[in-house]
C-alpha cells in the first residue's frame, strides 16, 4: 500500500488527507511537532480572549482521525531523505515515504532587529506563541504594556487578544496608515480610528529600532527608531508578516527560494514530493496572486486539488476568483476579485468608495476606467454573498451592474438596515460629478 | 495549556455595586423564604424584584454600554460561573433545589392548601396577585413572577449585549413580550373575567402543555360555553394548522426562539451557559434518541388519557373511543405514508428509525385499544399513565434538569433532549421549511465560534467549512452563530426549498472544473 506522509497538520496537510481518504485506501500519516490533533490556528486568539478553550478549535473529534485511518505523528521533522525516501525526525525515530507532502506553513518574519530573541518577545503564529503569550502575558498586572510591531492581520488580531484582557497595546506600524500596502486609503483610515477608539496607542510611521533587555535577558523596553523613544514594556509582539517555515529542508535536495519551489501541480524538483499551503512557492504567480499565498483558503485549495493528482487524476492547481476576509476587531471586512491600494493599483484601476457616516462601514468596488468592467470589491462592516460576486466576476459584469444589483450580494442578518440604496445614488451622484 | 483564570476579567466597582444591589432583592426573598413575617409585603415584594432589576440594569449597562458595539464574549471560558467553575456549580445547585422544592414539596415556600393563608415566601407574593386577579398567590404564581422577571431584565441585558444586532434585539422583545403578556398577565386576567377556566397560556400549545387535552382540563373549557369552546378549538388549530405554516414559512425559530417561554428564559437568564451545550457526536446520537422517546410517550399519553373518556357508544357522541383511535392511527399513517414518499431518498438510513418509531406508536395505540377500560390502560390506572408523565417529563425532565442544570448542561438542554413540541417542529423544519442557516460560499475559517455557541449543541462548524447549509431539526434559530462568526459565513434565512441541502466537497472559490468534478458525484 502506497504511504503518503504529509508534514505539518495544519488546513493545507488536513485538507489533503481527508480527500485522499476519500478517493482512496492509501496509507495515510501526519507528522507534525505542533499539536496532537489539527486545530484552528486563526482561532488561537480566541482562547486568549477566553472565547473558545483550546479543544474548541479543533474541528474533528479525536475520534476522527483513526475512524478515516488517518495515522498522526508527533514529531518535528529535522531531515528530508529523497534518495531513500527517508524522514530523520527530532526524537531520534525515521518514517519512510513513498510520495510526501510538505505542509509546514508559516513562521513569524523577525528581521535582525536587536534583542529580538528576548525573553518576552514572540510572534503570534504558533500554539507555542500562545502559550507564551500567557505566560508573560497572563493580566495587565504582570504585563503592565505590550508592544506590537507590525500592522498586518496578525497584528491587529495580538492588539484585539491584549486589550481584552485590559493589557495596555502600544501598536507600532511601519506604514503610514495601517495596512495600506493592500488595503485603499478610506479603508485604512477607517480601521486607523477604529483602532485608537480601542484605546489602543497606534503609532503609524513608526519602526521599531532595538529592544532592551533588563538584566535578566528579559525584554525592558523597545526604542524607536524615529524618534529614539524608549517604551517600557513586559512583552513584545514581532507580528511584521510571516515566512514559510522550511528551514529544515535547505539541506535537502529539495529546491526552495523563499518557499518550497512547486510548479502548477504542486509538484517540487524532486519526484513524489509536493510541497502546499503557506510553504509553497509557484515558480511565476498565478494571475495577480503571490507566489507565496500565506491564507487558510487558498491552503485548503492547495488541498484539494493535490489530493486528485496523488491519487491518479493529475490537475493543476487553478485557484477561482480570489477571496479574503478578516476581522480589525469589530469591524468585519470581505474581499472578492481584485481591489488594489494606491500604492499597488494599475492605471486602468479605478475606484469608488462609499463610507457610512458612523465610520464602521464601507465599500470599495475596483473597475476598470477603460472597460467599465467590475474588477473587484472590499467590503467592511456589511457582509456580503460569496456565490454572487464570484458569478458576477465569471459573467465579466460591468460596474453599473453591480452597482444595482447591489442587494442580491448582501448577506447582512436580517432586519438588519440596507445600505444599497445611499450607495447607489453616491455612485450615481460621482458619476455626474466627473 | 495553562490556562488559569486570568485576573483581568475582574468586575468594575460599579458592577460590585450592581451585585450587591441584586443580592439584597435575593436576600429579602431568601428571608421570606424562612418565614420572616414581613409587616408590608407590598413594599418589600416591591423592593425585592425592583432590586434584582436594578441590580441587573446597572450590572448590565456598565458591562456592555462603556465598551464598542461587537461581540463581547471575552472571558466566558474564564468565569466560574459560565464555565462549570465552582460558582457555576453552586448557582446549578441552588436552582436545582428550587425546583425540586417547587414541584414537589411547596408547602416548604410557604403555600397554605385548602383555605389556608399563605406564609414564607409565597405569601410575600399574595399582594401581587390580589391586585392582579384577587386570589391569593400560589406556587405557581410565585415562580411565574420570578420567571417573567428573569426574562424581562435579562431581556434587556441581552439586548445591550446585543446592541449592533436588530434581529437578536427583536427576538428579544418578542420573547420578553409574550412571556409578560400571553404567559404571565393574561391568563390572570382570564381569571377575573371566567374563574372557571382552566390555566392557559395561549402561546403555549399541545404537547408543551400536555395537559390540555385532559379531562379536567377540556371538561373545564366545555363547561364554560362559547369561549371555552373557542379555547380548545383554537389549541387544536395552533398545533394542526398555525405551527405548521409558520414553520414552513420561518422554520421552529419563530416558536423556539420568539414566543416560547422556556426558550425566553434559555435566550435570556441562560444566555451565559450557551457554550457549555456538548457538540459531540455522542451528544447528538443521545439526543435524537431521548427527544423523539418522549414525543412518542406524549403523543401515546395524550391519546391514551383523551380515550379514557371517550364513551363506547357513538348514539352519546360521535367521537367514540374506536372513531378516536382510528382518526389517530389514521393521521399519523397519513404523516408517515407522506414523508416516505416525498422525502424517503433524502432521509437515508434515517427512514429506519423513523419507521420503528411510527409502528411503535401504532402498536401501542393498538394494544391500547385492545386491553383499555374505562380506568385503565396498559393494565394501569389512566391518570398514573399522566402523573408518570407531568412527573418525569413536565417536571424533573424540564424544569429541575432543563432549567436547574443551566450553568451544567447549557441553556437549552430541555429543549435539546426532552421537549416533545421541539421535535414536532424540528422534523418539519428539516423536511418541510424554507429555513436555512446558509453558509457563504468558501469563506469559513474552521475557527469554531459558530458551534461554540450553538445552544443546541449542533456542530455548526462541521457543516460550514464544508460549504454546505445548516438544515437540522434542532436548530431554534437564535442566530448567534451567524453574530460570532468573525468572517461573515453564516446568515438565517427563508428561501425556496430547492438546493436548501447542498454537501459539497470542494469549496466556492477553487479550480471550477474541479469542482464540478468532484461535486457532482
Amino acid at each position: 500500500m502506497e504511504h503518503i506522509v504529509i508534514i505539518g497538520n495544519g488546513i493545507s496537510g488536513v485538507t489533503l488527507a481527508r480527500h485522499i481518504r476519500k478517493l482512496s485506501d492509501k496509507k495515510i500519516t501526519i507528522v507534525s511537532g505542533e499539536a496532537d490533533y489539527f486545530f484552528s490556528r486563526t482561532a488561537l486568539m480566541y482562547i486568549y480572549m477566553g472565547h473558545m478553550k483550546f479543544e474548541h478549535t479543533q474541528p474533528y473529534e479525536n475520534w476522527f482521525w483513526k475512524k478515516n485511518r488517518i495515522e498522526l505523528r508527533k514529531a518535528f521533522v529535522k531531515q528530508i531523505d529523497t534518495n531513500s525516501k527517508t524522514l530523520l525526525l527530532a526524537d531520534g525515530g525515521n518514517l519512510s515515504y513513498d510520495k510526501l507532502v510538505i505542509a509546514t506553513g508559516s513562521k513569524p518574519n523577525k528581521f535582525g532587529w536587536p534583542g529580538q530573541d528576548l525573553e518576552g518577545v514572540m510572534g503570534m503564529y504558533h500554539k507555542q506563541d500562545l502559550e507564551n503569550l500567557e505566560i508573560y502575558a497572563p493580566n495587565n498586572k504582570a504585563c503592565k504594556r505590550a508592544v506590537i510591531v507590525g500592522g498586518g492581520l496578525i497584528g491587529i488580531e495580538l492588539a484585539e487578544m491584549l486589550n481584552s484582557r485590559n493589557v495596555p497595546v502600544t501598536f507600532l506600524v511601519r506604514e503610514s496608515s495601517f495596512w495600506n500596502g493592500v488595503l485603499p486609503e478610506g479603508e485604512s483610515q477607517i480601521i486607523n480610528r477604529h483602532i485608537k477608539n480601542h484605546h489602543i496607542d497606534l503609532r503609524l510611521s513608526t519602526n521599531l529600532k532595538e529592544i532592551v533587555s533588563d538584566e535578566n535577558g528579559k525584554v525592558k523596553s523597545i526604542i524607536i527608531e524615529e524618534t529614539g523613544e524608549e517604551i517600557p514594556c513586559d512583552v513584545v509582539g514581532l507580528t511584521a508578516g510571516v515566512s514559510p517555515n522550511i528551514d529544515f529542508i535547505k539541506s535537502s535536495t529539495i529546491e526552495t527560494g523563499r518557499g518550497v519551489k512547486v510548479n502548477r501541480y504542486l509538484e517540487t524538483n524532486i519526484p513524489d514530493v509536493y510541497a502546499i499551503g503557506d510553504c509553497a512557492e509557484q515558480h511565476e504567480a498565478i494571475g495577480n496572486r503571490r507566489p507565496i499565498e500565506a491564507v487558510w483558503y487558498t491552503g485548503r485549495m492547495m488541498g484539494e486539488t493535490l489530493a486528485q493528482t496523488i491519487c491518479g487524476n493529475r490537475i493543476q492547481y487553478k485557484p477561482g476568483h480570489w477571496f479574503n476576509s478578516a476581522k480589525f476587531l469589530d469591524i468585519e471586512y470581505q474581499t472578492y476579485g481584485w481591489v488594489f491600494s494606491e500604492k499597488s493599483k494599475q492605471d486602468y484601476e479605478q475606484h469608488f468608495h462609499w463610507k457610512h457616516h458612523d465610520d464602521t462601514k464601507c465599500i470599495t468596488v475596483a473597475y476598470n476606467k477603460d472597460t467599465n468592467d467590475f474588477l473587484g470589491i472590499n467590503t467592511f462592516g456589511i457582509r456580503m454573498r460569496h456565490e454572487i460576486f464570484d458569478k458576477w466576476l465569471t459573467e465579466k459584469r460591468d460596474i453599473d451592474y453591480v452597482m444595482n444589483h447591489l442587494v442580491e450580494a448582501n448577506f447582512d442578518p436580517e432586519f438588519y438596515s440596507h445600505y444599497e440604496a445611499e450607495i447607489l445614488s453616491t455612485f450615481n451622484n460621482q458619476l455626474q460629478t466627473i | 495549556m495553562s490556562l488559569a483564570k486570568p485576573d483581568a476579567v475582574d468586575i468594575s466597582n460599579k458592577q460590585k455595586v450592581a451585585l450587591a444591589i441584586g443580592i439584597i432583592g435575593l436576600f429579602i426573598l431568601t428571608l421570606a423564604l424562612f418565614n420572616t413575617n414581613f409587616p408590608n409585603k407590598g413594599v418589600f415584594l416591591t423592593c425585592a424584584l425592583g432590586l434584582i432589576s436594578v441590580g441587573t440594569i446597572i450590572y448590565s449597562r456598565d458591562a456592555y454600554l462603556t465598551k464598542l458595539e461587537g461581540i463581547k464574549n471575552d472571558g466566558v471560558w474564564f468565569k466560574s460561573i459560565s464555565s462549570r467553575g465552582v460558582w457555576g456549580w453552586v448557582v446549578g445547585v441552588i436552582l436545582t433545589a428550587f425546583y425540586i422544592v417547587l414541584y414537589f414539596y411547596p408547602k416548604y415556600l410557604g403555600l397554605g392548601v385548602d383555605g389556608v393563608v399563605n406564609t414564607g415566601l409565597i405569601s410575600l407574593f399574595d399582594p401581587l396577585s390580589q391586585l392582579l386577579s384577587g386570589r391569593q398567590a400560589s406556587q405557581w404564581f410565585v415562580y411565574g413572577t420570578l420567571y417573567t422577571i428573569a426574562i424581562l431584565a435579562f431581556g434587556y441585558k441581552f439586548i445591550l449585549k446585543y446592541r449592533h444586532n436588530r434581529y437578536q434585539q427583536i427576538r428579544t422583545i418578542s420573547v420578553m413580550f409574550f412571556q409578560l403578556g400571553f404567559a404571565f398577565l393574561i391568563p390572570e386576567f382570564m381569571y377575573v373575567m371566567n374563574n372557571d377556566l382552566p390555566y392557559y397560556d395561549l402561546k403555549s400549545m399541545w404537547p408543551l402543555n400536555y395537559y390540555i387535552f385532559d379531562e379536567w382540563s377540556v371538561n373545564g373549557f366545555l363547561s364554560n360555553g362559547n369561549i371555552g369552546l373557542a379555547l380548545i378549538l383554537f389549541g387544536l388549530i395552533t398545533i394542526f394548522v398555525i405551527s405548521p405554516i409558520l414553520t414552513y414559512k420561518f422554520g421552529k425559530r419563530w416558536y423556539c426562539s420568539w414566543v416560547c417561554g422556556c426558550g425566553g428564559l434559555a435566550e435570556t437568564a441562560g444566555d451565559s451557559f450557551r457554550q457549555l451545550s456538548s457538540k459531540k457526536m455522542s451528544a447528538w446520537k443521545l439526543e435524537r434518541w431521548l427527544i423523539h422517546t418522549v414525543l412518542v410517550f406524549s403523543v401515546v399519553m395524550t391519546t391514551a388519557m383523551v380515550y379514557t373518556y371517550l364513551g363506547y357508544d357513538s348514539n352519546d357522541f360521535w367521537l367514540t373511543r374506536g372513531v378516536f383511535i382510528a382518526l389517530v392511527i389514521g393521521f399519523l399513517t397519513l404523516v408517515f405514508a407522506g414523508v416516505l414518499f416525498f422525502k424517503g431518498k433524502e432521509l437515508g438510513k434515517d427512514v429506519k428509525y423513523g419507521a420503528i418509531g411510527f409502528f411503535v406508536v401504532i402498536a401501542l395505540l393498538v394494544i391500547m385499544h385492545l386491553t383499555g377500560t374505562t380506568k385503565h390502560v396498559f393494565y394501569i390506572k389512566a391518570g398514573a399513565l399522566r402523573s408518570i408523565y407531568g412527573i418525569y417529563i413536565g417536571s424533573i425532565f424540564s424544569g429541575v434538569i432543563g432549567t436547574g442544570f443551566y450553568p451544567i448542561l447549557g441553556n437549552r438542554s430541555w429543549c435539546r433532549f426532552g421537549c416533545p413540541m421541539a421535535a414536532i417542529l424540528g422534523f418539519q423544519q428539516r423536511l418541510f421549511s424554507k429555513f436555512r442557516i446558509t453558509t457563504n460560499g468558501g469563506q469559513c475559517i474552521s475557527c469554531g465560534n459558530c458551534s461554540n455557541s450553538c445552544e443546541m449543541g449542533i456542530d455548526v462548524r462541521h457543516y460550514a467549512q464544508k460549504g454546505e447549509n445548516i438544515v437540522r431539526s434542532s436548530c431554534v434559530g437564535c442566530g448567534i452563530c451567524a453574530a460570532v462568526c468573525p468572517r461573515g459565513v453564516l446568515k438565517l434565512e427563508n428561501d425556496s426549498m430547492k438546493g436548501r441541502i447542498n454537501p459539497t466537497e470542494v469549496l466556492l472559490g477553487n479550480d471550477v472544473d474541479l469542482m464540478d468534478l468532484v461535486n457532482q458525484k
